[in-house]
């Protein structure tokens, strides 16, 4: 910065950048880190061509096809549910490794290690804020995403097994949503869980076993403390990024979004 | 009349650039406008033997117009070099049968264009391309997403209540707020029927929507039905989840949350 302020040898500086810049743009390591299309690439222009590359040769951005019906880029159309819905997703899988880091799932040592994350953690109570309101900024987005789908119709052929699908990730939000609510093991968490699960128990035929399974026991404790986190943590993430790669591939095969109306 | 693509005529004009600046003999050169290096010439394809064979024969049936019919062997040869072959092979063996004005053997009828001869169903979409036009929307969305939850978690704390005690039950117990509306139930009808058969049936319902309704529209006006039944079946759930969240006091009985305040938490 300092040589810059020097005045005549302004324009030697900047030739030696553009002069550098060329040269690490130009060198093996990176172009075998950003593939063509990518804007850091030499000479990127904005060309049909380019255009496509980014999608195609971005991992994340693949996802979406090179193109798409013009409609389908209108805010008003989707109000972008669906994709906050991911979005809001991975924000709660951030955060949330963040709270593994200071969390133990034991009845003598949850709620403690709650609040010492409040209270002596850099962020702790913030990240923790972000992920609570945004577990049920997700239960929203995910229930508008349906409402809006079935407005529009969306469902019907040839998207009617992805509906299917959507409805699964809408229970399999809840289940997420409501195995972290007794993480905490505060009074709400215990005894909404407590609500939740007798509920669960009446149901016919093998009722009493089934809340057996959820508890791990005829009562809730640390036992049931641990199965919820594992459940919370792991095992309903790992299902419902399986159905959320289902949806958004049946998306693509069923021919992009629907309409327009 | 006919449209030639313009490739086609472009190829043409290289060949007879080509074809004048290494004519060899100037008279055949000369002789017809689409005319190419001699038989004799170095490019073409088809051998020297062959050549001279059908030149013979073609000056034998044709009585001496020696120029032309050597000009229509070698001629076709460049311009339309991998049918010509055929064509020459059959000059070879006796007289060119199909020999148009000007000794030539094939002559370009007409270009037929793909779209008269296929049966195009799919119409031309308006597409338009993903990055920039949709990576900007989701961009701008994502980021202000991500700033209302920062914001809203910056100023609005998650609860968290005292320890979990098993001797003391608050006064209201409620479970979280997608799960107030079940909870509603409860006080109208059997646990199993309020918990298990009615959001059971939900979600059957939900899963079974697609192929219950045959109504093939996506248009609102024809779908007044579906519609009103969809809206029927969330107002029933928000207003349950509603009265569940803000108007259920101690032992759950009825309370208005400007009289009572509210008994609700996150």
């Amino acid at each position: 910065m300092a040589k810059t302020m020097q005045g005549s040898p302004k324009t030697k500086i900047q030739d030696k950048i553009s002069q550098v810049t060329d040269q690490v743009q130009s060198s093996q390591a990176w172009n075998s880190i950003f593939r063509p299309g990518s804007i850091f690439r030499k000479g990127y222009s904005d060309s049909p061509r380019n255009r496509s590359y980014v999608i195609m040769n971005s991992v994340l951005y693949h996802l979406h096809p090179v193109k798409v019906k013009r409609h389908a880029v209108k805010v008003s159309y989707t109000l972008c549910l669906g994709g906050l819905s991911f979005f809001v997703f991975i924000v709660l899988t951030v955060t949330g490794i963040f709270l593994m880091f200071f969390y133990r799932p034991t009845a003598a040592q949850a709620w403690d290690d709650i609040y010492t994350l409040q209270t002596s953690v850099t962020f702790g109570l913030l990240v923790r804020n972000m992920h609570r309101w945004g577990a049920h900024l997700m239960v929203l987005t995910v229930f508008l995403h349906m409402a809006r789908v079935f407005y529009h119709g969306a469902y019907k052929a040839p998207r009617e097994f992805n509906w299917v699908i959507g409805v699964v990730l809408l229970t399999l939000t809840l289940l997420l949503s409501f195995t972290g609510y007794l993480l905490p093991w505060d009074q709400l968490a215990l005894w909404a869980v407590t609500v939740g699960t007798n509920m669960m128990g009446y149901t016919p035929v093998f009722g009493s076993q089934v809340r057996f399974v959820l508890l791990g026991g005829a009562e809730i404790g640390t036992d049931t403390l641990l199965r919820w986190y594992v459940l919370h943590v792991l095992f309903f993430p790992f299902i419902t990024v399986i159905f959320m790669a289902i949806h958004f591939w049946r998306v693509r095969k069923d021919g992009g979004i629907s309409g327009p109306l | 009349m006919t449209e030639v693509p313009e490739h086609l005529l472009k190829r043409a004009k290289a060949a007879r650039d080509k074809a004048a600046s290494q004519a060899e003999t100037p008279a055949e050169g000369a002789a017809e406008e689409t005319a190419a290096p001699s038989s004799g010439g170095g490019d073409s394809r088809i051998p020297a033997h062959l050549l001279e064979r059908s030149k013979a024969a073609k000056s034998r049936k044709a009585g001496g117009d020696d120029a032309e019919a050597s000009e229509s062997g070698g001629g076709t040869a460049t311009a339309v070099a991998t049918a010509s072959t055929g064509g020459a092979v059959v000059a070879a063996g006796g007289p060119p049968l199909a020999a148009g004005p000007g000794g030539h053997t094939q002559r370009l009828l007409t270009v037929v264009k793909a779209g008269s001869i296929q049966d195009v169903k799919a119409k031309p979409q308006d597409k338009v391309h993903v990055w920039p036009h949709l990576i900007v929307g989701e961009f701008v969305a994502a980021l202000a997403c991500s700033s209302f939850l920062l914001f809203f978690s910056w100023f609005v704390n998650a609860p968290l209540l005292e320890l979990a005690d098993f001797n003391k039950t608050p006064n209201p117990s409620k479970a979280p707020w997608y799960f107030l509306g079940l909870q509603e139930l409860l006080t109208m009808f059997h646990p199993m029927v309020a918990g298990v058969t009615i959001p059971g049936m939900g979600i059957f319902l939900l899963i079974l929507a697609p192929y219950m309704d045959k109504n093939p529209s996506n248009k609102p006006e024809d779908r007044k039905f579906a519609i009103s039944l969809m809206t029927l079946f969330l107002m029933f759930w928000a207003v349950l989840v509603i009265i569940g969240s803000f108007f259920r006091g101690p032992g759950f009985n009825f309370t208005l949350p400007w009289i009572d305040g509210l008994f609700f938490e996150l």
